[in-house]
C-alpha cells in the first residue's frame, strides 16, 4: 500500500509510546521485579582465566553445601551448547575453558547473601594453557585456539579487478584503521526466571530480544519438544543486540537450575558480571589501499577487515558479513576487493551489538576517504561527492542501487544545517591563535535494513492477527520492545492499514506459546521487514470481513468493531498470518556472496564539529547534525530518539568507551571505570529527515534502528584531524591515545 | 550485592560522646560511617574489609558551622550540596565550591561528606587539593579530647592517615587567609560529570605587581595521596618569568609519582599536571578576570 | 559466619508509615524492592553510578543503593511510586510526550531527579542547570535530548500554572 501523506492519520505522527505512563510511573515489570513462590537465586562461578584445562572443582568449608542446588555440564540432559549458528558455546564449560568469566558451575539457594557467600567458595582449579589476545596472534596460529585454524568466517567480495587498476592510478593511498571493544551498556542488566515441571516443561521469563532464539537453544539444551519449552519476554530494558544471543546462555543457566531444584530460578546479574562476562562489540581492523584518478574519481579499493570474534563462533560470521558489505560504502568504485576474516581469541565472545560490523568498517572507510582527499588536495566532501553512488550504479556486492537516492542532496543538507563551510574557514583563522582547537568533519555512510543476505528468505518470518470479542485487533509478533519503540511503531501501522482508531490495536506480549515466530529483533528489521507483516496480516482480518459482507467498503471504526464482534459470533473467530516474501526482483547468491545484500537502504550524512583543548587533550563534542534518509518516518519523536540515542552511542564509541583487558579480562567492569556518556558529555544532537517513502515498506518505512551509531565516530575523529592536524587511526580516542598522537610517541 | 549482608553491624547513635564511648571501648572495632557513599560501593563490590559501623550522621556535634575573623569552621558532615550553598565559601574559597560542585552527581552530592573525603583518604579524591591550598586544620576527637591537626601532614602514605582508630573528624577549619589571593582549579576527570579525576590540580599565589609573593600548589591522583607540591612551590617567589614556569614544571614532574592503571597513563599524568600548572602560572600575568575558578 | 540481628526500621514511605526488620546494612533499594514490593526503583549498578535506584529522603534526591537502611531511620521517603497523583506529575507526562522514556529502565530514577530539578528552580533552569542536574542519572537508549526536551516542558508548565 502506497501511503499518501495527506491522508494519513497515525503514520507520520508523533503518537506518544503505548507503554509510556507504565514506564514513567514504575509500573513497567521487568525481570527483577518477578517473584514466584518457593524462588532460588541462581549464581555462576566463572573461569579466571582465559584459557586452561579444568583439574577439579573443590567446594570449600563452612558454606552448608546440602542445601543448594549445584549444577554442572554432567547435568545437561540435551547437547552441552547454546544453539545458534555453529553451535560451538558450551553452555556450561566441560574439561575445557577458552575464555575468562566462560561460565563452568551454576549454584541455587533461597538466600541471595549465603549465595554470594557460596559462589566465592567453589575452587576451578584448572591448569593454564598459553592464549591468544590478538588479532594478529590469532592470525599467525603459533597456538590454535579455535577449529584448525582459528578463523571461524571469511569473505570475498570482488567486482572488477582490482590489481589491474593499480597502474592506472593517479595516486594510492594506504592506511590502518583499528576499533575498540564496545559494551553494551543496557541499563537493566541481564536476567531470566525459569520454572520447570514434568507435566508443563519449562517456562522462562526474562530480558531479551529474541524470544525464539531463546526457544531453540532450551530446547537444544534440556533435549525437550517444541510444546515443552516456553519463552517470555518481560519489559526490557535496553538491548542493542546485548540481549540478541547472550540470553540463551543465562536462560539454559536458570533452566538447568531449575529442572534440577524443582523450583523457580532466577539469576539477574550484577552490573560487574554483566560488563565482565557478557558479549561486546568486535574489536576490528581494516587496511585500506585506495587508487584515484587525477579527477578525484575512486578507481580501486582494496580492503582487508578483520574481527575479534573472542573465543566462540557465536555471531560473528554474520557480523562479519554486514561489516564487509558495508566497507565500501556508499561510493561507487569499478575495482574493488574486500577480504575478511573473522578470528578467534580467548575474550569472552563478541557479538551483537547495534551497527554489527558495521561502524568498524564504515570508521575506517570514512577516515580513509579524508585521508585520500588530503593527498589528493581536495576538500572531504568534494572527494565525497565525485564518488557518490547513484541510482542504477553498483554497490560493490554488485547491488544495483534501484531507489531514488541523492546522498549529494543529502550532504549539502547537513554542511548547510551546521554552518561547515564558513566553521571550516574561521576555525583555520583562529585555530593557531587557540589553546582549545576547533574542527568539523563528516561522515557519509549507507546501512542496509534486514537481514543480510538470504537471511529473510531463511527465516520466512510470520506474523498473525486476530479479533477479539470486544471487536479490537491483536498483532502477534515475536518483535520484542525494547525501547525502539515496537508496540507503539506497529499499533500506527495497523490501525494506519485498517483505518481504525489507534487504541483499537492490542500487541500481544511476546510469548512463544501465543505468537508465531517473526524473527529476532535485531538488524534494524523490525520496522520494516516485520512492520509490512503486521500491515498484511491486519488487512487479512479485514479482508475476511468485507467479503464475508459484515463490512461495507467505507466504515468507521465503530462498524469495524461490530463487523468483528459479528463474524467470531457467526464463525467462532477471526485470524490471519502471514509470511514474509522477498520483495520482487531482490536477489542474493550465498555462493558467489553477490547480489541484493538488503532490500534497501537507509542513507545518512553526519558533521561532527569538536574542540580539542590542547592543555588536557580531552576532546568535546559541540554540535551534531544527522541528516538521513530512512523511507518515510513512522513516529517522528521515537524515530528522532531512535537517532538521538544511537549518536549518544556513537559519541561514546569515539571518545569514552574504552574497554580495558589484562590477561582476557576485563578490568573496568564497573559503570565508574567503563566511561559513556553522561547528559553533560553530549553536545545537541540535532535530527533531520529526508523522506522518501520505500515502495516495500510498510506506510513507506524503512530500517533505523542501527544507522545513527555508523556516522558518530569517523566524523568526529575527522574533525579531530581537522582541528589539531593530527591523524588518529584507532578509537576510542581517549586524551590518552590523542596525547601519544600529538607528541608522535608510542606508549 | 556481593556481600554477605548478615555479618555487617551497624549502629546509629544519636549523641557524639555515646559515639566516641563506644569508640574508646575497643579501638578499631567500630568504624565512623557518614553519607556512605564510599563504604556502601565496596559493600556492593563484596570488597567491604571492615564489618561494623557507628553511623556518625546522626551526631549532631559533626554540623557546626561557625565563622570567626580569622576562620570558617565546617562540621565534618557537610555535605557537597551544602558547601556549594554555603555564601562564606563561594566569596573566600571558590576552590572548594568547585570541587564540590564537580563531585559526583547530585544525589552524591546530597550525601557525600567533606569528613568522608578526608578520611577515605583517595589520592583521586576532589576536595583534598583544595582544602591543601588553603591550610586547612582538621579537628580530631576522642573520648580523650580533641585535637587539632594541620591537613598538609594528614595523609601519611597510601591511605594512612595520622588520626587514632578511636578519632573522628569533628571539625575542618579554613584560615580566611586567601581571599585575596588568585585561585584556579581545574579537574581532569574520565568525563565532564561524574567522572574519577585523572589529574586535579588546585593552585592559589599572592600575587603585587607582577611578583609572586607566597603560593600554595595541591593535586590529586598524581601519587599515593594528595599532594602539596612544596618543592615546586619553592621555586616559584619573585617576579614571574617563562624561565621559572618551565624550572617549576620541571620541578614538578620530578615531585609527583603518578602511575599507570585503567583509568590513565603515568606519561599523560605528567604531561597534564605540568600544563595545568603552567596554565595557573600564565594566568597570573593576564589580568585576574581570565581566572577559571 | 557471625550473624547480625536484623533490627526495626521505622520511616515514611510515599506518605505512609511502613515499618520494615532488616539487616541494619541491608541497601535501602533491596528493602524498597523486596519488601515493601515497590518496584518502580531500579537497580542498574549498584555504586552509585547510574542514577537507576533513586528515590527522594527527606526531599533530597539520593541513590538508594548506597543509603544502609539503619539510616533511613525517621526518614520521609519518595519513590516513583508517590510521584503521580490522581493524574501524572507534569514531569511524568512531559516525558511521555516527549519520548523521555524509551526502555523505560532508567526513567524512574530519571523522572525523581527531574522533579526536584523543576521543583527548585523558581524560574526556568538553563539547559546547564539541566545537563548537571541529571548527570548522575544515565540513561542509554535517548541520548538525553528528549529527557532535556521533557524537563524544559515541564517547567513551562509548572510556571506557568504556579504564576
Ligand atoms: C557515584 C559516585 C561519584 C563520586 N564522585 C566523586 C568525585 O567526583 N570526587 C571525589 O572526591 N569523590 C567522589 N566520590 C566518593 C565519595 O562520594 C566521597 O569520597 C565522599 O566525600 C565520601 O563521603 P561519605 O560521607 O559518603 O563517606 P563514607 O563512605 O561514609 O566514609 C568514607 C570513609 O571516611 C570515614 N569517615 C567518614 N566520616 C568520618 C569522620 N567524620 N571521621 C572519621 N572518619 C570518617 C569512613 O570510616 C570511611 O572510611 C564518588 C562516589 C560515588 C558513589
Ligand atoms: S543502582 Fe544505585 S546508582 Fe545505580
Ligand atoms: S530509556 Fe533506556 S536507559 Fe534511559
Amino acid at each position: 500500500m502506497q501511503s499518501d501523506s495527506m491522508a494519513d492519520r497515525f503514520i507520520g505522527k508523533s503518537i506518544p509510546r503505548k507503554e509510556g505512563r507504565a514506564k514513567v510511573t514504575g509500573r513497567a515489570l521487568y525481570v527483577d521485579d518477578m517473584v514466584m513462590p518457593g524462588m532460588l537465586y541462581g549464581a555462576t562461578v566463572r573461569s579466571p582465566v582465559a584459557r586452561g584445562r579444568i583439574r577439579g572443582i573443590r567446594y570449600a568449608q563452612g558454606i552448608p553445601w546440602d542445601e543448594f542446588t549445584i549444577v554442572t555440564a554432567q547435568d545437561i540432559p540435551g547437547k552441552n551448547c547454546v544453539a545458534l549458528m555453529l553451535n560451538d558455546q558450551p553452555c556450561l564449560a566441560d574439561q575445557v575453558v577458552n575464555h575468562a568469566e566462560e561460565p563452568v558451575v551454576l549454584l541455587a539457594h533461597p538466600d541471595r547473601y549465603l549465595l554470594e557467600e557460596a559462589r566465592r567458595a567453589v575452587e576451578l582449579d584448572i591448569e593454564p594453557l598459553p592464549a591468544v589476545f590478538t588479532i594478529d596472534e590469532s592470525l599467525a596460529r603459533q597456538q590454535v585456539v579455535w577449529g584448525e585454524d582459528n578463523i571461524f568466517k571469511s569473505f570475498l567480495v570482488e567486482s572488477g579487478d582490482v590489481e589491474s587498476a593499480w597502474g592506472h592510478a593517479h595516486l594510492i593511498v594506504e592506511g590502518e584503521y583499528e576499533t575498540g571493544a564496545q559494551e553494551q551498556l543496557y541499563i537493566e542488566p541481564q536476567g531470566m526466571i525459569a520454572t520447570f515441571t514434568a507435566e508443563q516443561g519449562l517456562t522462562v521469563w526474562g530480558s531479551m530480544q529474541c524470544p525464539y532464539y531463546v526457544h531453540r537453544a532450551l530446547m537444544t539444551l534440556l533435549d525437550l519438544p517444541v510444546n515443552q519449552v516456553r519463552v517470555i519476554q518481560t519489559e526490557t530494558g535496553g538491548g542493542f543486540g546485548g540481549k540478541e544471543e547472550y540470553p540463551s546462555m543465562i536462560a539454559g543457566h536458570a533452566a538447568l537450575l531449575a529442572r534440577k531444584s524443582g523450583k523457580p530460578v532466577k539469576i539477574v546479574y550484577d552490573r560487574m558480571e554483566d560488563m565482565a562476562a557478557t558479549t561486546k562489540r568486535h574489536p576490528s581492523r581494516t587496511r585500506h589501499r585506495t587508487a584515484v584518478t587525477r579527477e578525484g574519481k575512486l578507481l580501486a579499493m582494496d580492503i582487508e577487515f578483520v574481527v575479534d570474534g573472542g573465543a566462540y563462533a557465536t555471531l560473528s560470521p554474520v557480523v562479519l558479513s554486514r561489516g564487509t558489505i558495508h566497507a565500501a560504502g556508499p561510493y561507487f568504485c569499478p575495482n574493488v576487493r574486500i577480504r575478511s576474516q573473522a578470528v578467534a581469541t580467548n575474550f569472552p565472545p563478541h557479538g551483537a551489538f547495534r551497527g554489527f560490523g558495521a561502524p568498524q568498517s564504515i570508521f575506517a572507510l570514512e577516515r580513509q576517504m579524508d585521508q585520500v582527499a588530503k593527498v589528493l588536495g581536495l576538500a572531504p566532501e568534494e572527494l565525497r561527492r565525485r564518488n557518490f553512488v547513484k541510482q542504477g550504479e553498483t554497490l560493490a556486492v554488485g547491488q544495483v542501487v534501484r531507489e531514488k537516492v541523492d546522498m549529494a542532496g543529502l550532504m549539502e543538507r547537513a554542511l548547510e544545517l551546521s554552518d561547515y563551510y564558513a566553521k571550516r574557514k574561521r576555525f583555520a583563522e583562529e585555530n593557531p591563535r587557540r589553546e582549545v582547537k576547533k574542527g568539523i568533519g563528516l561522515a557519509s555512510f549507507l546501512h542496509g535494513a534486514g537481514f543480510t543476505g538470504s537471511g529473510e528468505r531463511y527465516l520466512a518470518s510470520l506474523v498473525g492477527a486476530e479479533a477479539t470479542p470486544e471487536g479490537r485487533v491483536r498483532v502477534l509478533a515475536a518483535s520484542t520492545e525494547m525501547g525502539q519503540g515496537t508496540m507503539t511503531v506497529f499499533s500506527q501501522i495497523a490501525a494506519e492499514a485498517l483505518g481504525v482508531d489507534y487504541d483499537m490495536i492490542e500487541i500481544v506480549q511476546p510469548d512463544t506459546a501465543v505468537v508465531p515466530n517473526s524473527g529476532p529483533t535485531v538488524a534494524s528489521r523490525t520496522c520494516m521487514v516485520v512492520g509490512k507483516l503486521v500491515e498484511s496480516a491486519v488487512l487479512g482480518i479485514r479482508q475476511q470481513l468485507l467479503s464475508s459482507g459484515l463490512l461495507p467498503e467505507r466504515y468507521t471504526s465503530e462498524q469495524f468493531r461490530q463487523a468483528c464482534r459479528q463474524f467470531i459470533e457467526n464463525h467462532g473467530a477471526l485470524k490471519s498470518s502471514s509470511e514474509y516474501s522477498a520483495p520482487p526482483g531482490v536477489y542474493w547468491d550465498d555462493d558467489k556472496y553477490r547480489g541484493d545484500a538488503y532490500g534497501a537502504y537507509a542513507w545518512a550524512v553526519y558533521v561532527a564539529e569538536v574542540s580539542v583543548d590542547l592543555t588536557t587533550y580531552e576532546i568535546r563534542v559541540d554540535d551534531f547534525v544527522a541528516v538521513q534518509e530512512v523511507g518515510r518516518v513512522i513516529n517522528p519523536v521515537l524515530a528522532t530518539g531512535q537517532i538521538e540515542g544511537g549518536v549518544a552511542q556513537g559519541i561514546g564509541f569515539a571518545l569514552y568507551e574504552n574497554v580495558v583487558w589484562q590477561e582476557g579480562q576485563m578490568v573496568n567492569s564497573q559503570m565508574t571505570n567503563y566511561i559513556m556518556p553522561t547528559s553533560a558529555d553530549l553536545p545537541p544532537i540535532r535530527v533531520f529527515f529526508e523522506e522518501v517513502p520505500y515502495a516495500h515498506g510498510p506506510g513507506g518505512a524503512k530500517g533505523i534502528g542501527e544507522l545513527p551509531i555508523d556516522g558518530p565516530a569517523p566524523a568526529i575523529v575527522n574533525a579531530i584531524e581537522n582541528a589539531g592536524g593530527v591523524n588518529v587511526n584507532r578509537i576510542p580516542v581517549t586524551p590518552e591515545v590523542l596525547m601519544e598522537a600529538l607528541e608522535g610517541v608510542h606508549a | 550485592m556481593r556481600s554477605y549482608l548478615p555479618a555487617y553491624d551497624m549502629r546509629v547513635p544519636l549523641e557524639l560522646d555515646e559515639a566516641l564511648e563506644t569508640m574508646a571501648r575497643a579501638p578499631g572495632e567500630w568504624k565512623p560511617f557518614a553519607g556512605g557513599t564510599d563504604l556502601m560501593v565496596l559493600l556492593e563490590q563484596g570488597k567491604l574489609a571492615h564489618r561494623k559501623f557507628l553511623s556518625v550522621a546522626r551526631l549532631k556535634g559533626l554540623y557546626g558551622f561557625a565563622l570567626t575573623d580569622d576562620h570558617v569552621t565546617l562540621g565534618a558532615m557537610i555535605t557537597y550540596r551544602q558547601v556549594q550553598a554555603t555564601a562564606i565559601l563561594q566569596q573566600e574559597f571558590p576552590l572548594l565550591c568547585r570541587a564540590a560542585y564537580e563531585t559526583g552527581g547530585i544525589a552524591t552530592q546530597n550525601r557525600g561528606t567533606l569528613g568522608g573525603n578526608i578520611a577515605n583518604a583517595s589520592p583521586a579524591a576532589d576536595s583534598p587539593p583544595a582544602l591543601l591550598v588553603y591550610d586547612a586544620e582538621l579537628e580530631l576527637v576522642s573520648a580523650r579530647g580533641a585535637r587539632w591537626v594541620p591537613y598538609a601532614g594528614f595523609h601519611l602514605d597510601y591511605k594512612k592517615l595520622d588520626m587514632r582508630p578511636e578519632e573522628v573528624i569533628r571539625n575542618i577549619r579554613l584560615p580566611r587567609t586567601k581571599k585575596n589571593w588568585r585561585q584556579h582549579y581545574r579537574k581532569v576527570g574520565t568525563r565532564r560529570a561524574q567522572a574519577i579525576s585523572k589529574v586535579c590540580f588546585a593552585g592559589a599565589a599572592l600575587v603585587d605587581g607582577g611578583e609572586i609573593n607566597d603560593v600554595r600548589i595541591a593535586l590529586g591522583s598524581v601519587a599515593p595521596t594528595v599532594l602539596r607540591c612544596r618543592k615546586t612551590e619553592a621555586l616559584l617567589r619573585g617576579s614571574l618569568t617563562t624561565e621559572m614556569v618551565r624550572a617549576a614544571c620541571d620541578e614538578l614532574a620530578r615531585e609527583i609519582q603518578p602511575i599507570d592503571d585503567f583509568r590513565s597513563t603515568a606519561r599523560y599524568r605528567t604531561r597534564v599536571a605540568q600544563k595545568l600548572l603552567a596554565e595557573f602560572l600564565l594566568g597570573l600575568i593576564a589580568p585576574p578576570a581570565g581566572d577559571r575558578a | 559466619m557471625p550473624e547480625v540481628r536484623k533490627v526495626a526500621v521505622s520511616f515514611a514511605v510515599n506518605g505512609e508509615p511502613r515499618t520494615v526488620e532488616a539487616y541494619p546494612m541491608a541497601r535501602l533499594l533491596d528493602v524498597l524492592r523486596q519488601d515493601l514490593l515497590l518496584t518502580g526503583t531500579k537497580e542498574g549498578c549498584g555504586e552509585g553510578e547510574c542514577g537507576a535506584c533513586s528515590v527522594l529522603i527527606d526531599g533530597e534526591l539520593v541513590n538508594s543503593c548506597l543509603v544502609p537502611v539503619a539510616q533511613a531511620e525517621g526518614s520521609r521517603i519518595t519513590t516513583i511510586e508517590g510521584i503521580a497523583g490522581e493524574t501524572l506529575h507534569a514531569v511524568q507526562e512531559a516525558f511521555v510526550e516527549c519520548g523521555g522514556a524509551q526502555c523505560g529502565i532508567c526513567t524512574p530514577g530519571m523522572v525523581l531527579a527531574a522533579v526536584t530539578l523543576v521543583g527548585r528552580q523558581s524560574a526556568q533552569p538553563t539547559e546547564d542547570d539541566i545537563r548537571n542536574g541529571l548527570a548522575g542519572n544515565l540513561c542509554r537508549c535517548t541520548g538525553y535530548m528528549r529527557i532535556f526536551e521533557a524537563v524544559l516542558q515541564a517547567c513551562e508548565k509548572s510556571v506557568g500554572a504556579g504564576a
